[in-house]
């Protein structure tokens, strides 16, 4: 039982990445219409702002040592960080707490490249096929990796977690349970927490803002809100940088949970898709539904229960319930009638 | 008419059969030599020698695959005589000059195996056909190993291996042309069982995570057999995917398993983030079946060491080699390496570096590069001052033997750099193991092609 629960536990944090690229790209779609394949990418600059933040807050300056030498022969670096000089023991928690930082760094940066992007280069595709678009962004995200490459090599670079996130919570404890019993992350129940508050969020601006009814509106009848006088290209590019944003913030907080390099973003993308599709195009509670779930379905399958039952299902499982559930519901599970289907 | 007239003197009969023997006995080395030139891959005709460096540049291994070839750029500047000449000045039992190789400078090339056997065999053609390379040297993964090395067999194109642990490589798949200066799987479980039953007792539960490829197989059956010969038990043995990244599925499981230690036969990126995850997991906290629970990483690296930062403290692996030694001809590499790189180098870099100086080396001993020649030399050649003691290349798979080292992640590292402590230096004859248990065949010495 306990087992179960830690599995579903797992398949929340899971899911809750999923969920939240799934809803970016569900978002460019429904008001664009435009199958993004660089969204992907998006999340992976996102990861990036969390390097970049860190780099920026441990740059040290380097004096070479009069007596000191390396193993090697040579003056030994004395590296002294800045932030420490600039603001003493203030400074290490600044370091310490550089992922979540990073998040007031990312919303910004993110919200321009998504809304340089869409004015940049996305515009000039909505009215060419579906094809057109996906291998032009398919393009773009190859571009905005090999640029992440050049300028910061090609392997996983590790960011600490915030020092008191470290090791597990005692759930068990919380339930009654003796201790050590039922133990999970911090970081992965803080990285669940934050995509639900994040999803929420997104929801009720769109629900409960007038910028955000008139969004759905345009999703629904983009002509008759264009008839009403009503800028709604302005608004739809907004939306874009949101969906950027939200990338960008799953992509940074994700960095303590696996160490980004240039190539995370398509490592999501694929699955990304498959959880889109299956929510159903265009639907947004569909998306997060779909990433929760595939995120559970993932994790129960690589128990080892399962696997002696059907080897290797935890690599295939997503697929797996994409195909059956295309067949039993070929528009997804909350999709909706004439979306793609012209 | 005399003898002289005739034409027949006891000068001239001497003379002619002297002329006779030295002809036929210059002709080898004369005009055979001439005949390998016709006969064998890229026989280097212009005053270079080209080598190919075919190490990952991308993948879960691109962090090895770096220092590797900065290692190989260092062996290419000291077998041309540039530089400090590293440990060309300790390696005993070579005939090295640091005049090139055969009085040919040594140039070379490079590619990506991308950590993926059809990328890095693609590579490694691309090399020969194209590049003119003599030979092909590094990696950083058994599968991409024992690939590259089935592709120089056909292509009659000599392979040093860089790093690869599995068996596999010098066992059932071993070839007549691949040679592996580095530790195998057998190795490492031959000489961490005594340390970890020392450390952690002989009555433990074991869980093991393993990379789902040769590599990982192998070495999952030699810890296992060596932990079980303690009297372990073994509780599951899960494969992974290479370059899972998110192992945290895995992991779970093991939270209430049962097993109070979990071996993490993983390496690379892979390694950084399951051993990093599972000390999230809070599993080093946790007490099972009354005893505090341990982590085991049989294949250790500083370079993963690096990656991991504090996850590593405590944590018991091996290594082939470490840039702490204090050999002769471990601190001349070290005291190159840091010269030219600001960094010591990582055990890979090591044995790529080694792996180089040991081929040129058999071309000067062999005094030509038509590989079967190359190859006699390097079987069963002993040498020393490379780092690892008194070491051999058994003729019969290929294998260097040599010491091993038993390493721990340092509780309370002085620099970025030192951050595992050699625990035990395990003798040679502790790990080694009879070449038959293994199987495979080498094959044949002549090339099957030209290419």
């Amino acid at each position: 039982m306990d087992a179960i629960f830690l599995q579903f536990l797992n398949g929340l944090d899971k899911g809750g990445a999923y969920a939240l690229i799934a809803l970016g790209l569900t978002l460019v779609f429904g008001t664009l219409g435009v199958v993004n394949f660089a969204h992907g990418a998006l999340f992976m600059l996102g990861a990036f702002c969390a390097v970049t933040v860190r780099r920026f807050l441990t740059m040290e300056s380097v004096t070479l040592s009069a007596t000191e030498k390396t193993p090697w022969g040579t003056a030994l670096e004395v590296r002294v960080p800045y932030i420490n000089t600039w603001f003493g023991d203030f400074g290490n928690v600044l370091v310490d707490y550089s992922v979540p930082i990073s998040i007031l760094v990312a919303i910004p940066v993110m919200l321009i490249v998504g809304v340089v992007m869409e004015r940049g280069l996305i515009k000039h595709f909505y009215k060419r096929t579906h094809a057109e678009q996906i291998l032009v962004t398919f393009g773009l995200a190859i571009v905005l990796q090999e640029i992440v490459k050049a300028i910061f090599g090609a392997n996983p670079l590790p960011q600490p977690m915030p020092s008191s996130m470290n090791g597990a919570a005692d759930i068990g404890l919380w339930l009654g349970m003796d201790p050590n019993i039922l133990t999970y992350p911090w970081w992965r129940l803080v990285y669940f927490l934050f995509s639900v508050v994040v999803i929420g969020a997104v929801f009720a601006f769109l629900q409960f803002t007038t910028f955000g009814m008139v969004v759905r509106a345009g999703m629904a009848d983009r002509e008759t809100v264009g008839l009403l006088g009503i800028n709604i290209d302005k608004r739809f590019t907004i939306m874009f940088g949101i969906a950027a944003v939200v990338a960008g913030m799953a992509g940074a907080m994700y960095t303590p949970l696996l160490p980004p390099n240039f190539h995370i973003g398509m490592d999501f993308l694929v699955l990304s898709f498959v959880v889109v599709v299956v929510g159903g195009m265009g639907s947004l509670p569909g998306a997060v539904l779909a990433g929760f779930l595939l995120g559970i379905l993932q994790s129960f399958a690589s128990m080892n229960e399962i696997k002696a039952i059907i080897p290797g299902i935890d690599q295939v499982i997503i697929y797996l319930v994409a195909v059956v559930v295309l067949l039993a519901m070929p528009r997804g599970l909350l999709g909706r009638r004439g979306v793609m289907e012209n | 008419m005399s003898e002289r007239d005739n034409g027949f003197s006891r000068r001239k009969v001497l003379k002619g059969t002297a002329a006779g023997l030295i002809g036929t006995g210059l002709a080898p080395t004369v005009f055979v030599r001439g005949a390998w030139a016709q006969e064998f891959c890229n026989n280097p005709t212009g005053d270079t020698v080209t080598f190919g460096f075919n190490v990952p540049q991308t993948g879960a291994y691109a962090a090895e695959g770096a220092d590797e070839l900065k290692a190989y750029q260092l062996a290419v500047k000291h077998l041309n005589g540039e530089g400090d000449g590293g440990m060309i000045s300790t390696f005993v039992g070579g005939q090295l000059k640091g005049n090139g190789v055969l009085g040919k400078k040594v140039a070379y090339v490079s590619g990506d195996t991308q950590t993926k056997s059809d990328a890095a065999r693609d590579s490694a053609k691309r090399m020969v056909e194209r590049d003119g390379a003599i030979m092909i040297t590094g990696g950083s993964s058994s599968g991409v190993a024992v690939a590259v090395q089935g592709l120089c067999q056909e292509m009659g194109i000599m392979f040093m291996a860089g790093l690869t642990h599995s068996n596999d490589t010098t066992g059932k798949d071993k070839k007549r042309y691949g040679f592996r200066h580095f530790f195998n799987a057998y190795m490492s479980g031959a000489a961490l069982a005594p340390v970890l039953s020392q450390e952690y007792g002989n009555d433990r539960v074991a869980y093991h995570l393993t990379a789902d490829y040769t590599w990982g197989w192998t070495q999952e059956e030699s810890i296992k057999n060596a932990t079980e010969a303690l009297g372990w038990k073994t509780q599951a043995a899960v494969r992974t995917p290479v370059g899972a990244g998110d192992f945290s599925q895995y992991l779970t499981p093991v939270l209430n398993s049962g097993a109070d230690v979990l071996i993490l036969n993983h390496y690379g990126a892979d390694m950084v983030n399951s051993l990093t995850q599972a000390v999230q997991f809070g599993l080093l906290d946790k007490q099972v079946n009354g005893k505090q629970f341990q982590i085991v990483v049989p294949l250790f690296s500083r370079l993963m060491a690096q990656g991991a930062g504090d996850a590593i403290k405590g944590i018991l692996g091996t290594t082939n080699w470490h840039w702490s030694l204090q050999d002769e001809g471990s601190q001349a590499f070290v005291k190159s390496f840091g010269a030219e790189y600001g960094q010591p180098p990582s055990q890979a870099a090591h044995t790529c570096y080694v792996q180089a100086l040991l081929y040129a080396n058999a071309c000067e001993m062999a005094g030509t590069f038509y590989p079967p020649e190359i190859i006699k030399q390097l079987e069963g050649f002993k040498f020393d001052g490379l780092g690892n003691g008194p070491t051999e290349y058994r003729a019969e798979d290929h294998q260097c033997f040599k010491d091993v080292f038993v390493v721990r992640g340092k509780q309370a590292p002085s620099s970025q750099f030192d951050l595992l402590e050699v625990v035990q230096q395990v003798p040679r004859s502790q790990v080694e193991y009879d070449a038959a248990i293994f199987g495979g065949e080498l094959g044949p010495y002549e090339p099957a092609s030209v290419c």
